[in-house]
């Protein structure tokens, strides 16, 4: 019989666009788990659309879990690196589910040369309706209070650690960092991973 | 033994590694390409990785490692399989000595290729038995057994699997390099009555080919990774008319297999039948799992091998069971499937609701943009385009493509890819074209990986049989949509070697083409005059545009708009397509975190209003 620690399961979507540094984020956390003694497995875009294309990475954290794809309506946290990006993957957030945004829109080619629209404030407004458990963070702000636009995945996973819903703590995210990332980047990332929790008090 | 958050394509190749593998070779392709770069990452020292110039000199110089008694792999993707069918399709007559893994990675979707073939299809074509794993820890796990299997038998194996499992992570258990097995060449041994192909030959082993498959099939139905998954709970079985129990099962395999245990999580599910090896068919299993059924669901990708397989064995044996999946309507014919698409075929075929995934209500979703990939900022394929362009002006053109990041130059708003078909077939198009419409100017563009890989041979066609076209090769020194491997003209191995480099100048005149000049395409004005004089030649010509890849280099500076020059008039956007040129408050911005200081759209602006800072 399956007890329900065996069943438990943390799966966390990550979207944006190809170049943005989903990828490290999603290993930052796999990482983590792994520390833990938690089965972590993932999925992502990798190839022709890492050129500035719409990218996700599924990453499901658990011992029952027996595929990296997320099922729509079953992600319990999305962090989401680009607004339109967010609502584009809402179908795969539960009901009740939390999300960590990034507030700066990245206007597609397509929206700049009039093939397509980008609708920014209706497309905030409605994961503000969407979403209850939503942070909106100002990746631009942040950028410029860190003095680098290099760490907004950090920063979200700082925001998506304060969320409650991805089932690791500060140190754990912290503890992987020190542990992949070169030497000269570490305080920067560190500082990033604490933007958010720092701002807010 | 330690633990690994790995890929799937690393994984295999730590599985070869750990087989022993001493000699690997490939071409990339996406999703292929990071097991060989892992080999060659991790090597221990003793095995010769290489990146050979198209995927049939990587059959080729495996084949020739495995005549000589080494353990070889060679990795590709599927439609790279193509290029290899020559020398595969012999290649079985003849067999192997050395234990022969070629890992092929179908991408159903297709999310990065121009066909969606199943190599299980070209498995049964070939009659080169396959493995195709289900998850990560497959992937490492299952190529050891594919090496023994290819070396019992004496014959290749393919390692298929699809990008799921080539691009999905896990955390596993691998070995440290100390427990790695050893594999000893021992060497060829000169017979040519074995390894000399006469229809002597052929007729001969073909008939102990299909002896020899026919007996697999039976030893695979005892192969512990093609097996009968016991159902759980009620076993999704339904009351059906006149009181009787359907009962019902499914058969899958590859990333399919995890989707559908990840339907039932928890709940109570049907018997499955897994397979690992699809060719030769496990027939005894099959028939032992349709012995008690009513109707099985095939869940596959790509083709209906499995359903095809069991419709068989039912026919055979006389086994009076309905096998639904693709050919049924019940699995979509093509495309990916996902786990909600494989939730919703379980949900309909068990009539079950509660199987599915639901999303939360997001009926009133805003219209999106849409945000397919484009050229990066920067990048200099986009001014190589943007002169030919400019040169074509007005003119009757057609532009033949080819595959690469430069097919990206289809989008609007450069639109400068006409055609593009398969690896190098852009310059011979160009030339069937350019034979039926004198009239128009017709260009091929080719990469330089693709240009080595197979676009020489169609030079050289189109050069002895008269075409006349403009052969652009964009050489940014590296095969940069696969991820920056080193080709014949970047001077390196993929072992890191500093080598000579093949010359492109040199090649085309060789080849006897007497206009062959190189440019840099970030230099607008030297560009449109080379393609001018270019394309008043007679036959064919070329002009190499030469500037480095903008990911392996640093950026050379920043653009900044100066607001108060510029007009608004968004000439730099409408036709360059950069990603790092927006606009804001009705004027040019430059985001300078994208931006690479190539200083195109400064050569665009119309009123000069875009600078350089450094």
């Amino acid at each position: 019989m399956k007890t329900e620690k065996d069943l438990r399961e943390v799966n966390i979507l990550l979207c944006g666009v190809g170049g943005q540094g989903t990828i490290l984020a999603s290993r930052l956390i796999a990482d983590a788990a792994m520390k833990k003694g938690i089965h972590a497995c993932s999925a992502e875009t990798i190839g022709m659309a890492q050129r500035g294309g719409s990218v996700f990475t599924n990453l499901r954290l658990g011992d029952s879990v027996r595929t990296p794809r997320i099922g729509k309506g079953r992600a319990d946290l999305m962090i989401a690196f680009e607004p339109a990006e967010a609502v584009r993957m809402l179908p795969f957030l539960k009901e009740g589910g939390a999300a960590v945004v990034s507030m700066e829109p990245i206007m597609p080619v397509s929206a700049m040369v009039g093939s397509s629209s980008y609708p920014a404030e209706e497309i905030l407004s409605y994961l503000k309706k969407k979403v209850k458990n939503l942070t909106l963070v100002d990746s631009a702000r942040a950028a410029s209070d860190l003095k680098s636009a290099k760490c907004l995945n950090v920063v979200l996973l700082g925001a998506a650690v304060m969320s409650g819903c991805l089932g690791l703590s500060e140190d754990d995210i912290e503890e992987a960092i020190i542990d992949r990332l070169p030497e000269k980047l570490k305080d920067l990332n560190l500082k990033a991973l604490r933007y958010v929790k720092e701002k807010n008090q | 033994m330690h633990k690994e958050y790995l890929m799937g394509n690393e994984a295999m190749a730590v599985g070869a590694l750990a087989a022993g593998v001493n000699f690997v070779a490939g071409y990339p392709g996406t999703p292929s390409t990071e097991v060989l770069e892992t080999v060659a990452k991790r090597n221990p020292g003793n095995v010769h990785v290489e990146w050979s110039v198209n995927e049939k000199a990587a059959m080729e110089a495996a084949a020739g490692a495995s005549y000589a008694g080494a353990r070889s792999l060679v990795t590709m993707k599927q439609v790279g399989l193509n290029v290899a069918a020559d020398p595969l399709m012999s290649l079985e007559y003849i067999g192997v000595r050395g234990g022969m893994v070629i890992m092929v990675a179908d991408d159903p979707g297709p999310i990065s290729s121009q066909t969606e073939q199943d190599t299980r299809t070209f498995a049964m074509f070939s009659k080169v038995p396959l493995f195709d794993p289900s998850t990560v820890e497959e992937a490492f796990s299952m190529m050891k057994e594919a090496f023994d299997f290819s070396e019992k038998w004496g014959t290749p194996v393919f390692f298929r699997a699809t990008t799921r499992v080539d691009h999905g992570y896990e955390s596993i258990d691998v070995p440290d390099e100390n427990e790695y097995e050893k594999h000893e060449a021992e060497g060829f041994i000169k017979d040519a009555s074995r390894f000399v192909i006469f229809p002597r030959l052929s007729v001969k082993n073909h008939a102990l080919i299909e002896k020899r498959n026919s007996e697999l099939s039976g030893i695979l139905s005892k192969y512990p990774r093609n097996y009968i998954l016991p159902p759980e709970g009620d076993g999704g079985s339904r009351a059906a008319g006149e009181g009787r129990i359907r009962r019902k099962a499914i058969a899958t395999h590859g990333i399919n297999y995890t989707y559908v245990l990840d339907a039932f999580h928890g709940a109570s599910r049907p018997e499955i039948l897994r397979i690992a090896v699809p060719f030769p068919f496990p027939e005894e299993l099959a028939k032992e799992f349709l012995r008690d059924k009513d109707e099985v669901l095939c869940v596959e990708e790509l083709d209906p091998v499995i359903e095809r397989a069991l419709i068989h064995v039912c026919g055979k044996y006389s086994i009076p069971v309905r096998i639904r999946g693709k050919l049924t309507g019940d699995i979509a014919p093509s495309g990916e499937n996902s786990v909600d698409s494989v939730a919703d075929a379980l949900a309909d075929f068990l009539e079950d609701d509660s199987i599915r995934n639901v999303s939360m209500d997001l009926d009133d979703m805003p219209a999106l943009p849409v945000r397919p990939p484009v050229l990066c900022a920067g990048c200099p394929h986009r001014a190589s385009f943007y002169a030919v362009k400019q040169a074509m002006k007005g003119r009757k053109t057609f532009y033949g493509g080819d595959i690469g990041c430069y097919t990206l130059g289809n989008a609007e708003p450069l639109e400068m890819c006409d055609t593009c078909l398969c690896m190098g077939a852009g310059i011979n198009i160009a030339q069937g074209i350019s034979r039926v419409e004198p009239d128009t100017k017709c260009f091929a563009f080719v990469g330089d990986s693709t240009f080595f890989a197979s676009g020489i041979t169609g030079v050289v066609n189109a050069f002895y049989n008269q075409a006349e076209l403009t052969l652009i090769v964009l050489d940014n020194s590296t095969t940069a949509m696969t991820g920056h491997q080193p080709h014949p003209g970047s001077g390196r191995t993929a072992m890191g070697e500093i080598v000579e480099k093949v010359s492109i100048e040199r090649v085309l005149r060789a080849i006897g083409l007497s206009f062959v000049e190189t440019v840099d395409p970030l230099d607008l004005e030297a560009s449109i005059d080379t393609v001018k004089r270019a394309q008043e030649q007679k036959g064919v010509k070329a002009v190499i545009f030469r500037s480095p890849c903008i990911a392996i280099e640093k950026p050379a500076g920043k653009a900044v708009v100066n607001t108060d020059s510029c007009i608004g008039c968004r000439k730099c956007i409408n036709e360059l397509g950069c990603p790092a040129v927006v606009l804001d408050g009705g004027k040019a911005k430059i985001t300078s975190s994208m931006c690479t200081g190539c200083m195109l759209c400064g050569k665009v602006c119309p009123v000069g209003a875009i600078g350089k800072k450094d």
